[in-house]
């Protein structure tokens, strides 16, 4: 599904990636973890082709395509999906019309017409359903005055009607109680196929025990410096990181 | 010959009505002595009206023309149930007009010649408009046709009466400076939508004025759709008097034209009013917009709002000069006004001034004023949800605009202004989904 080779990248004159491999196949879960500043965002970022990061060395391939080239829009139409760990907010646009453009714009992107309105009605109180989302909060404008919790819902919301192949979480638990990550994680695990992946960026060990992942990597100075199953999470959890930076 | 000999030499003056005479007679000689403005004036420091006044007009009404109805559906409003009064080269087109029952409606040159209208003329007429600026005298001195309503006590008009002032472009440029007077009586409701439009790409300079009295108890709104071609300049005074417990908007959309003025005036005679001053800007190549609004707040218990939005792309250039005044008597107003600008270029420009004048202690003014870009972060995040660039920046104008349409109470209007406004970001969005 998705294959990094090498990866370099800076922004503005920051060396943050430096030498970054990954390979994530279809029907996994891979866990990211590691301290502050390590490049776990810029990594989510850099996959998504933020635009203020440059690539500076390296590779990135989606289904065996180097998508290095393709913007943030071409990318999101081959199915990577990025949720943000501060999600923006968009005065004026509702959750409902924003989702909707997003829907229509990919199906466009794939030569499709948009979708009727009766199946994307049904879809959004499908998934908003399955995200314990009220219909009232569908028709607030995107994020404004939105809780934390409530960002990172819609998050998973939006997620769940573009149905990505490749899902990247970027400290989706953050700012999350108990009770809404429970929700959040329910969420992931219900869209999870052997068809598609999921990439989570984490700084606890908590939300996998709700999302279980295949493998754990540690990132730290810019690389994968450790990789394992999921008991290393455990393990991270109790020790920290400084045994394996050292 | 300049344009202002040219005007002193056609003036006549003469009215078939002896008070409307004497308010040309007053206004000629006020406009003689001050002339067109300049920017050395401060109320147009940045709006030179130069390059306008430059072009050879020509001052009196045409005749004949080619309009049909066919030429007019473009710059109407679609799928909108409306009373229209369709003016071409200032003058009334009565098979492209409806005729209304449910108000009173006169052409001005009709009205002056009926008795019924003396205490109108005597009263109502020019008491706003006199001496507000050397151009509203201009008016006030040649003006020759626009209308006058009335709508009767209590009365709901069931529908908006589009005033539509066309200028044919096939005879030569023209300067049209047509003239309004309504009156809402007590606890009457009507909207307006008002458009100047050149049909043909002719220089065209449009020097209007409109007078608004609302009675007690009602609501009067005015949408003014200002996307005329690039050699058309439109300077609008329109004042507003309110009596107690009155609401008044007046909606300023501005795409396109030349260079557009707008002033609007409103006043406060009584408790318990409610003005409302909205406006969108969006703007490109060298065009400029100056919105100069007044709130004169004479009356306690009085809200009035102020929002205005403006894009600027290329050269184009946004002025906002927002003045309050808050008599002593004004006690518990709450005047809010706000002002904000996306500069989508490097040569694009706005100037900002709010003007408050207050005279009362127990009062709530606030304002405000951003300038900035577009949000290059809101932009990522909604290309990473599969939103092409182009798309995504227009979603981001159109939501910026949003809090200034919200209140369009015409769900039609609401409609033709997105559309108007993904014409001018140059995207195929369906706004009008985005609008609900």
């Amino acid at each position: 599904m998705l294959k990094i080779e090498n990866l370099h990248a800076k922004v503005e004159d920051n060396d943050i990636l430096k030498g970054l491999n990954i390979e994530v196949k279809a029907g996994e879960v891979h866990a990211i973890m590691g301290p502050n500043g390590a490049g776990k965002s810029t990594l989510a970022s850099v996959v998504a082709g933020n635009e203020n990061y440059e690539v500076t060395e390296g590779n990135i391939f989606l289904e065996g395509e180097n998508i290095e080239d393709l913007s943030p829009d071409e990318r999101a139409h081959k199915g990577v999906f990025l949720s943000f760990q501060y999600p923006v907010e968009i005065p004026g646009v509702t959750v409902t019309n924003f989702i909707k453009t997003a829907i229509n714009a990919k199906r466009k992107a794939n030569g499709l017409e948009d979708m009727p309105a009766a199946e994307m009605l049904k879809k959004i109180k499908e998934k908003s359903a399955l995200l314990e989302i009220k219909k009232d909060f569908l028709s607030r404008s995107l994020n404004e005055g939105f809780s934390g919790g409530e960002k990172k819902r819609n998050e998973i919301f939006q997620m769940a009607m573009l149905e990505p192949k490749l899902a990247i979480l970027d400290e989706t638990d953050s700012g999350l109680d108990i009770d809404a990550l429970r929700i959040v994680a329910n969420g992931v695990n219900k869209l999870k196929s052997k068809d598609n992946a999921v990439i989570v960026i984490t700084h606890y060990q908590r939300l996998l025990d709700y999302i279980i992942p295949d493998f754990v990597h540690v990132l730290a100075d810019g690389k994968i410096i450790k990789s394992g199953g999921k008991e290393l999470a455990l393990e991270l959890e109790e020790k920290g990181y400084d045994w394996l930076v050292k | 010959m300049s344009l202002q000999d040219k005007l002193a030499a056609a003036f006549k003056g003469n009215s078939k009505n002896a008070s409307v005479e004497n308010y040309k007679k007053e206004a000629f000689e006020a406009f003689s002595q001050k002339g067109f403005p300049t920017t050395k004036d401060e109320e147009w420091k940045y709006t030179s009206l130069r390059s306008v006044l430059k072009k050879e007009y020509g001052i009196e009404s045409a005749k004949a023309t080619n309009i049909t109805q066919e030429s007019i559906t473009p710059f109407l409003v679609a799928g909108l149930d409306s009373y229209k009064l369709v003016f071409v080269d200032g003058v009334f087109q009565a098979s492209l007009s409806d005729s209304i029952e449910e108000v009173s409606v006169k052409l001005l040159s009709e009205a002056i010649e009926d008795a019924s209208y003396q205490d109108l003329f005597e009263n109502k007429y020019n008491s706003l408009a006199k001496g507000f600026t050397s151009l509203t005298d201009l008016n006030t001195a040649f003006t020759n046709e626009g209308v006058v309503i009335q709508v009767a006590k209590s009365k709901v008009v069931s529908k908006p009466i589009e005033l539509i002032y066309l200028a044919s472009g096939e005879t030569s440029a023209m300067l049209l400076q047509p003239r309004n007077l309504i009156t809402v009586a007590e606890n009457a409701e009507v909207k307006f939508i008002e458009r100047h439009q050149s049909v043909a790409n002719v220089a065209t300079f449009n020097n209007v004025v409109t007078e608004v009295f609302v009675a007690q108890n009602g609501i009067f709104d005015l949408y003014k759709i200002q996307n005329d071609k690039d050699d058309a300049s439109l300077v609008d005074a329109t004042f507003v008097a309110q009596e107690r417990d009155t609401v008044a908007s007046v909606y300023t959309f501005t795409f396109g034209g030349n260079i557009t003025r707008n002033n609007l005036s409103f006043y406060q005679n009584g408790p318990g009013c409610d003005s409302i001053l909205n406006g969108v800007t969006i703007l490109e190549g060298s065009q400029l917009v100056d919105n100069h609004t007044l709130v004169a707040h004479k009356s306690p218990d009085c809200q009035s709002n102020e929002t205005y939005k403006g894009i600027y792309g290329g050269k184009s250039t946004g002025v906002f000069n927002g003045k309050v005044i808050v008599d002593q008597a004004a006690q518990r107003i709450n005047a809010y006004q706000q002002n904000d600008s996306v500069l989508i270029s490097d040569e694009a420009t706005i100037n900002s001034k709010p003007q408050l004048e207050i005279f009362a202690d127990d009062v709530k003014c606030s304002h405000g004023c951003t300038i900035g870009q577009l949000d290059k972060s809101a932009l990522f995040y909604m290309q990473q949800r599969g939103i092409p660039v182009k798309e995504a920046e227009a979603l981001l104008m159109f939501a910026f605009c949003s809090d200034a349409i919200k209140e369009v109470k015409v769900p039609a209007l609401k409609i033709k202004i997105n559309q108007l406004m993904a014409d001018k970001l140059g995207v195929n969005i369906q706004f009008d989904e985005i609008a609900e």
